[in-house]
């Protein structure tokens, strides 16, 4: 392939070494279109060679987590190694936050900024590290280290919450949780950062119900903080992998027909009939096909999925085999995002010890069932949990959604027939096997079937992550959490996250299901419920929610690049006072926007960009006057 | 090949074949229009194997690079027979039915053990295995090469070599597989096809045969001598013997062309009499005593090209030569009146009306036809025939039609040129996409891609000699020393350098190549010279 690399930038020898020593673990594939083997007298490429542009983005992390940005030099070499042109390269890599393409300190800590963390005094802290260490994206004084703010880390129970990047020969990836000024500032001085193991064995408190008498009532959370989620061993004995084996008596078929009597549907946000997707994607005639689990869980106040994966891996290892083998895929890809170093690591390692075991591979328990599973992170881009963007993020392209139609159903992954499924959506298929799909069908209510997960975060006493089977109101929920946090009253919730809406205290005895909630005007999205007591300042919170959007718009399509940026400044403009016109003027401006960004956007970014900024402006009538 | 000077396949079934071998090719540089075919077929799943001793930007397409040491063609295509035929994946009806020669080949093959052949070539068994098989089972398969096969000392035993293989598995005279020597411009296989060739009349025909040459004969009215002319090389024997005094050169630049310089001058120079038509004024046309301003044939005469798939196709003037500049036709016809013959004036068409009254293979090639066809194919022997596309179907036939294929046994014999302690590294030639030969007429214009002439080294020789990147240094072989910019390349393995013709001005490349010729094909060697490479201020401080 005609590869034109960058004139003069020559790679270290570590630089090689690392891309070498990294690309020797992917597969069997062992040459390379340009770099000779050990004798240099064959060169395996072409169509090997351009079939590994799926191993672009593993590649920029890994030489991003040794040498903590990405070399041109380095980045030279690993194009000559997967065939790929530098400067699509560079389009890539430029694509995500945690990707560094100039020298940076190899300590960067991400400190969370965002809603949940806003909440709890994330600005405060911001403050204290700038003044005590220097501003954001600035080096220290010894080059050591860096802080920038980030955007949900997805650690809205433990908030305010910090992401930390340690390059070096032997990586750390980790997370601060519950973060004090003190905390951080010792990280980024260079003291070792240890994890907190929030796990009791007792319950896990990040999921208050299993520390207390409701547990027996959860299905999804039934192992979480009980089990030991590195142990497939603890797994099985508390019932794990009884799924997969009555799922492989069932047959494909029997699988398809309880997932689809089970009325399960997407629990990622978009609520699509689970079984007609499976159906859709196991009738094909085009092979192979795909599996994704989208645990690329990004939106604001979201964390139900890294719980689950945090605490029960195993579990998504079984509903993914199961899944793979009901929709006739072989290979079978997790997309984590990259803030969740952690569930990275449970996950790969429940991977590697259920193919140790026999529970993934060519023979799966003796049943000549083969399927495989492998973990891909992302770096840092809100966009990839679109289904699309995950593809392209995955097979080593900018992040950026794809034109639908075609589904993924029909041309997912690598252009083939994909199931992509939600982490918790997967997790349910299990009590969906186990106790049938008509069983599932009969909990929950007339259009929401089994139970959800919310992800509670904000001013209330126990914040976490709380299974309810679907009926129940979101005051029940608030009840379960404690209620407002220091008896303070409650201003609104935010439902659904950033993509969501707001409600006022009136709106509690909405019932949480996808038609109660459609019925005022909102969405339950992917679980979030926030709550803001009477001290928060709304008009704030809506302008970090519009900054979010406009920092996260991947660029790829007009309506959603340009609104976002310009729904912001319009709300500036009337945060600061020097409207262009009339308040009313301006709100006019904020409907047009939204009606374009809904109409033309590519994707749901652009499509719900304006729904929780709206709802703000005509419940809690922010911006209207003058302060 | 089997009695046609052609390749056998046209573009198209390059497009639509399963497998595609470029032997001692850089087509991706070399033949850009050819590799647009190979890479469609590529886009459409189509394996590229190139078997080149550079890591060329061919060889960056290709699904399996064989980097053989240079000249050892013979012994990796004989241990590819070999594995073919241990391995029981010959094509024994086609070799029954269309062949002869086998067994006697099969013999020669014996020795050439993967193992044996890994010594010769330096390519891991593993490889030589693996292109032996992708080649035996591919459905269709195209075999292509070009000058890394035909500018060796051995030239002719390196295509029967190739050919051999195309008989092994019957990849030849079907649609889509079929053995494809490249030509390197728009029309030497016009110029081989319209006899200028010392042992062949226009359309193929054989000087010493008889019959061949009476209807010649009849046509132009004059006997045309019996027997072969001579050859470049035998020229140039000749002139070393005194034999021959006089040369008109038409559209060929030997100054700088031919190996080895400094005797190419010095017989030139000892000419009594020179004439050359060329476009440009040449390093040859400089040194001659009568020079013919010539048009440009693709843009400033009427008449036709054949491409390396024997498609004869239009060209059509569309601007007058410049200044004294003449059609060569008219330049041609005066000649001969000045020498006592009168031709008239001949327009291009009447000529090839004459070819066409005399040439089987273009009888049918009427300038309307090839108007009207976007060219055509030869053999194209009435009218009515619609050309063809592909040759030797006749191969195929039950009997098959006219002679048997004959393999041809050859053994490997190691370049003339052998390397030494005092000559260690091995130079090979070639060209770049953006210049052409001695740059008449690429060296006119300018290009982002060029770099002047270099010798390109393997990074790992240049330390070992202390030569940085880009610093002049000098290279001697046994014919002479030139100096020229070391320029590391990746694309090369340590002992192995490469430099191009393109610049002679500057850095005469050919005062360093072998003269030493394929005694059938009368070609040089150009690409296997032994060289060593010197630091110039070591020597001189």
């Amino acid at each position: 392939m005609d590869i034109h690399l960058i004139p003069g930038a020559i790679p270290s020898e570590s630089e090689r070494d690392v891309v070498d020593a990294f690309l020797a673990t992917q597969d069997t594939w062992d040459h390379s279109p340009f770099a000779l083997g050990a004798d240099d007298r064959t060169v395996h490429g072409g169509h090997a060679g351009r079939n590994r542009r799926h191993l672009l983005l593993p590649t920029l992390r890994t030489v991003q987590n040794r040498f903590g940005h990405i070399s041109r030099g380095a980045m030279n070499y690993l194009c000559e190694r997967l065939n790929v042109p530098p400067a699509e390269a560079y389009g890539v890599a430029s694509f995500y936050a945690l990707l560094t393409l100039e020298p940076a300190p190899p300590l960067v800590v991400h400190v969370c900024n965002d809603l949940a963390c806003h909440l709890n005094g994330a600005d405060r802290l911001c403050a204290i590290l700038t003044e005590q260490f220097g501003p954001a994206g600035k080096p220290g004084a010894d080059g050591a280290a860096m802080w920038k703010t980030s955007p949900c880390l997805g650690l809205c129970e433990c908030s305010p919450a910090a992401y930390v990047q340690q390059a070096g020969e032997s990586p750390v990836e980790t997370v601060l949780t519950s973060a004090t000024s003190e905390s951080i500032l010792g990280t980024l001085r260079g003291h070792p950062v240890t994890e907190i193991d929030r796990q009791s064995g007792k319950g896990h408190p990040s999921a208050p119900q299993t520390m207390g008498a409701e547990r027996s009532a959860l299905r999804l959370l039934t192992r979480v903080g009980r089990v030991d989620p590195d142990s497939l061993d603890d797994y099985r004995a508390s019932g794990g992998f009884a799924a997969l084996r009555l799922a492989f008596e069932m047959g494909p078929n029997g699988i398809l027909r309880e997932v689809t009597d089970s009325g399960l549907q997407g629990r990622g946000g978009a609520a699509f009939p689970t079984g007609r997707k499976w159906q859709a994607v196991a009738s094909s005639p085009v092979h192979p096909h795909y599996l994704v689990a989208n645990a690329d869980e990004s939106e604001s106040g979201t964390f139900k999925d890294r719980l689950l994966m945090e605490a029960d891996p195993f579990a998504l290892i079984e509903s993914m085999t199961i899944a793979g083998f009901a929709t006739g895929c072989k290979q079978g890809y997790v997309y984590i995002r990259g803030e969740y170093p952690h569930a990275a690591q449970r996950i790969q390692h429940a991977i590697d010890s259920s193919r140790n075991r026999g529970f993934l591979g060519a023979n799966i328990l003796d049943q000549g069932v083969e399927f495989d599973i492998e973990v891909r992170q992302g770096a840092g881009a809100y966009i990839c949990g679109e289904e699309t963007a995950l593809f392209n993020s995955i097979e080593g392209f900018r992040g950026e959604p794809r034109n639908k139609p075609p589904f993924p159903t029909e041309a997912g992954l690598f252009g083939k027939p994909t199931v992509v499924n939600n982490v918790e959506t997967l997790y349910s298929v299990l009590g969906i096997i186990l106790s049938g799909g008509g069983a599932f069908a009969r909990s929950g209510t007339a259009g929401s079937k089994g139970t959800k997960l919310f992800c509670v975060s904000g001013h209330v006493e126990h914040p976490g992550v709380y299974e309810l089977p679907f009926g129940a109101t979101l005051r029940d929920l608030l009840g379960q959490s404690g209620g407002v946090r220091g008896g303070a009253s409650l201003q609104a919730v935010l439902l659904g996250g950033a993509a969501g809406s707001f409600l006022t205290p009136d709106e509690l005895d909405v019932a949480l299901t996808y038609e109660g909630t459609r019925a005022i005007g909102a969405s339950l999205g992917s679980g979030v419920v926030m709550v803001l007591d009477e001290r928060v300042d709304l008009q704030d919170f809506v302008l970090r929610i519009a900054a979010f959007f406009r920092d996260e718009s991947c660029g790829q399509c007009v309506p959603c690049r340009v609104g976002t940026q310009r729904q912001e400044e319009a709300l500036l403009r009337l945060a600061s006072g020097a409207t262009n016109g009339t308040r009313q003027n301006e709100i006019r401006l904020i409907d047009d926007i939204a009606r374009v960004m809904r109409d033309a956007s590519i994707c749901g970014l652009g499509t719900t960009a304006s729904v929780a900024v709206q709802s703000a402006i005509a419940k809690f009538g922010v911006f209207q006057h003058d302060r | 090949m089997f009695g046609a000077g052609g390749g056998t396949s046209s573009y198209r079934e390059a497009e639509e074949t399963d497998l595609i071998v470029l032997w001692g090719s850089n087509a991706r540089e070399t033949h850009p229009i050819y590799f647009h075919h190979v890479l469609k077929a590529v886009n459409r799943g189509a394996r590229l194997f190139v078997v080149d001793p550079r890591r060329t930007s061919s060889a960056q397409w290709a699904d399996v690079w064989l980097g053989l040491d240079v000249g050892s063609d013979v012994a990796l295509a004989n241990a590819v027979g070999r594995e073919i035929i241990v391995n029981d994946l010959h094509n024994r009806s086609f070799i029954d039915r269309a062949t002869s020669d086998f067994e006697s080949y099969r013999q020669s093959v014996e020795p050439y053990s993967l193992a044996y052949a890994e010594r010769l070539t330096g390519v891991p068994s593993a490889a030589i295995r693996e292109l032996a098989h992708a080649y035996a089972r591919a459905d269709r398969a195209q075999l292509c090469w070009t000058l890394g096969i035909t500018e060796h000392h051995n030239a002719v035993e390196n295509v029967f070599a190739l050919i051999n293989l195309g008989l092994l598995t019957g990849h030849v005279g079907r649609y889509g597989s079929g053995l494809v020597p490249l030509r390197g411009q728009n029309n030497v296989q016009g110029g081989g096809d319209m006899g200028a060739l010392p042992n062949r009349l226009p359309g193929g025909y054989d000087v010493e045969n008889a019959d061949d040459r009476e209807p010649f004969e009849r046509c132009y009215g004059v006997s045309i001598p019996a027997r072969y002319g001579k050859r470049l090389d035998e020229m140039f024997d000749a002139m070393e013997r005194g034999e021959m005094h006089a040369l008109y050169v038409i559209g060929e630049n030997p100054a700088q062309s031919e190996a080895d310089s400094h005797r190419t001058m010095r017989l030139l120079n000892g000419l009594d009499w020179m004439v050359v038509q060329d476009i440009f004024l040449t390093r040859t046309a400089e040194m001659a005593d009568v020079v013919f301003p010539a048009s440009a044939s693709w843009c400033e005469t009427e008449g036709t090209v054949t491409s390396s798939e024997r498609r004869v196709q239009r060209v059509r003037k569309a601007i007058d030569p410049p200044g004294e500049a003449r059609d060569d036709i008219d330049i041609l016809c005066d000649m001969a009146s000045r020498l006592g013959q009168d031709w008239g004036r001949l327009s291009a068409e009447s000529v090839w009306d004459e070819l066409r009254g005399l040439s089987a293979w273009h009888r049918g090639m009427s300038y309307a036809r090839l108007e009207a066809l976007d060219g055509l194919a030869w053999p194209c022997p009435a009218e009515d025939h619609p050309g063809s596309p592909f040759l030797h179907a006749r191969l195929w036939q039950d009997p098959i039609e006219g002679k048997r294929a004959p393999f041809h046994a050859v053994q490997h014999h190691p370049p003339a040129d052998a390397l030494t302690d005092d000559f260690p590294i091995r130079l090979t030639t070639g060209r770049r996409l953006d210049s052409y030969n001695t740059g008449v007429q690429s060296s006119g214009y300018s290009s982002p891609l060029r770099w002047g002439e270099t010798i390109d080294i393997h990074a790992a020789d240049g330390h070992r000699l202390g030569i940085a990147d880009g610093e002049l240094v000098r290279v001697i072989s046994r014919r002479g020393t030139i100096e020229a910019p070391a320029r590391f390349d990746s694309s090369l393995r340590p002992g192995l350098a490469f430099m191009t013709m393109h610049f002679p001005d500057e850095v005469a490349t050919n005062i360093l190549t072998n003269d030493v010729v394929d005694p059938r094909s009368g070609t040089a060697e150009f690409k296997a010279t032994a060289i060593r490479v010197e630091k110039i201020n070591e020597r001189a401080g």
